[in-house]
């Protein structure tokens, strides 16, 4: 493809039916810090590998993980600035769902609504394609939500009812491609690390459907260390989130891990990074404070 | 046909006379809400050492009508405060929706601050006073209840002019005549709000509670009663007055069928 003049415009294909720029778009992705999402049996870890570019930044400061909506949260890797514009638009589609519907967004559908808006940067000269790719990972309550500021239960009688037996409501997530391809996922991953944490997330068997959320946040923190690669970036701060269900942690909604347990499974992630090779230095834990 | 186009599509001025376009016309006074419709009783709250109590029972009315049986009044925010709403039902499902989409703004910033009941006061009170400013007030009296900066206990009002009030214990509506004064007994200043134990506000609470239903006409005997304190909420949405005794109805006279 060299200089054949393809990979000039965006939306332009090649005869061969390549989008350079996306392309390329994705290629800047593989530069980002490795970013992971986790589907628990009952609730969802995020977790990115957020390098230190610079010994002025104060510790665990600039976000990388933002929140989207109670019960969703957003981690890319890739360019950061157009991750921040990617947040403001999914936290726009929101609450413009809550504004008109009057309910939380499914997961689902936000997840789908991000993909067509990402897919539309490949269509048009006049712009570029994200240099994301994002993992979105959310609650969708499991229980009969009132409609938002509802105060009573309505009629007790009267016509329709419903199917008992279905439920809906869950764990979800999704990860979104610079070309606005998406998929849901039992695991993600995206970034640098992206093929070493690949690889450990599929032993852990996630469409079993047996992995808490609590050793998500463990296996999370391990597969950040496992992936992270020392001879390239030397510092780098682990940071995570989750979200479970109304009886989890979190009560439904998507928050930062706590501190407590994120050092935790910190000193479990460098303990079974040790066990593995002995001659790893375990000189990296120490610049996680906040 | 002419350039002006509430003129397009009528009936031709030549031939059919003038045409009354004045409905189209937009002009006119702006009607906002002159009273409220579907309307919620007293809220009552009191402080304790720990916390505060705050109760509103489960009613809407529709004027006389008692409309709606099962309707919360006490919205919690954050697990740490408690709103009881006076007043208009549909202006207090708006400011639920306001409390909703305040909260997800605040939790963007993920920096480990919360807004406390004070600050929700303070927030609160000026969208009420923004909106009589621009004579459209949301018809609500309010009390928020939970901890201000220090975690002590925070109780305060707003109502639907935009004016806050503080006391260790406060009334909405018919409450505020009823109420006020029994709470006042317990609490009369807050230097008695250190010598007041959880279970003592809440069975001075349940009391007011009682007697607004023997003497409101707007009340109802289910209710809603919350504790907030530093520890968190604990909202009973289902209560019902235990122990009434109507023995006194049967000392008044002067209207219904005891004529004397």
């Amino acid at each position: 493809m060299v200089r054949t003049g393809y990979d000039l415009s965006n939306s332009v294909f090649s005869p061969d039916g390549r989008n350079f720029q996306v392309e390329y778009a994705t290629k800047a992705v593989e530069n980002g810090g490795t970013a992971i999402g986790i589907r628990c049996k009952d609730g969802v870890v995020l977790a990115v590998e957020k390098i230190i570019t610079s010994k002025l930044l104060k510790p665990g400061t600039n976000k990388r993980i933002a929140t989207v909506d109670k019960h969703v949260g957003v981690v890319s890797s890739g360019l950061v600035p157009d991750g921040r514009h990617f947040v403001s638009r999914a936290r726009d589609e929101a609450s413009s769902w809550r504004r008109f519907i009057k309910s939380p967004i499914p997961t689902s559908i936000i997840a789908s609504r991000l993909g067509s808006y990402v897919q539309m940067y490949t269509l048009y000269s006049s712009v570029r394609p994200f240099g994301v790719t994002t993992i979105i990972g959310g609650w969708d309550s499991e229980e009969e939500l009132p409609v938002d500021g509802q105060v009573g239960s309505g009629p007790k009688m009267g016509a329709g009812g419903k199917d008992e037996s279905l439920r809906s409501g869950g764990p979800g997530l999704y990860m979104i491609e610079p070309s606005g391809l998406y998929w849901g996922y039992y695991g993600a991953a995206t970034g640098k690390g992206r093929q070493v944490a690949k690889g450990e997330l599929e032993k852990l068997n996630l469409q079993n459907g047996t992995l808490s959320l609590l050793e998500g946040v463990k296996e999370a923190a391990r597969i950040i260390y496992v992936a992270h690669d020392d001879s390239k970036d030397k510092d780098f701060e682990l940071e995570m989130t989750w979200i479970s269900g109304k009886d989890g942690p979190t009560k439904g909604r998507h928050e930062e891990v706590p501190a407590k347990l994120r050092e935790e499974a910190e000193k479990a992630a460098k303990k079974a990074l040790e066990g593995e090779d002995e001659e790893d230095d375990s000189s990296k834990g120490d610049k996680m404070e906040e | 046909m002419n350039h002006f186009p509430q003129a397009w599509g009528r009936p031709r001025d030549d031939i059919y006379g003038h045409y009354d376009a004045s409905f189209l016309q937009s002009s006119g006074p702006n009607q906002h809400t002159q009273s409220p419709v579907v309307t919620g009783t007293s809220v009552i709250a009191v402080k304790f050492k720990d916390g505060v109590v705050v109760a509103a029972d489960n009613l809407a009315s529709y004027g006389s009508l008692a409309r709606f049986t099962d309707v919360k009044r006490l919205r919690t925010f954050n697990d740490t405060t408690v709103i009881g709403f006076g007043g208009d039902v549909s202006d207090m499902q708006y400011l639920d929706r306001v409390l909703s989409s305040l909260d997800i703004k605040e939790s963007y910033a993920n920096d480990g601050h919360h807004l406390n009941a004070k600050n929700l006061h303070t927030y609160l009170a000026k969208v009420l006073y923004k909106r009589r400013s621009d004579f459209n007030p949301l018809w609500n009296q309010l009390l928020v209840a939970g901890t201000d900066d220090d975690g002590k206990p925070f109780l305060s009002s707003a109502d639907l002019l935009g004016t806050t009030f503080s006391a260790p214990t406060l009334a909405t509506g018919f409450g505020a005549h009823l109420a006020q004064p029994l709470l006042r007994r317990i609490v009369p200043d807050e230097a008695a709000v250190g010598g007041i134990t959880q279970e003592a506000a809440v069975a001075a609470v349940k009391e007011c509670m009682k007697v607004l239903f023997y003497r409101d006409a707007r009340s109802l005997d289910k209710y809603s009663i919350a504790v907030v304190t530093n520890e968190g909420i604990d909202l009973k949405e289902d209560e019902k007055l235990e122990a009434q005794s109507w023995a006194f109805a049967e000392g008044i006279r002067g209207y219904g069928t005891q004529v004397s």
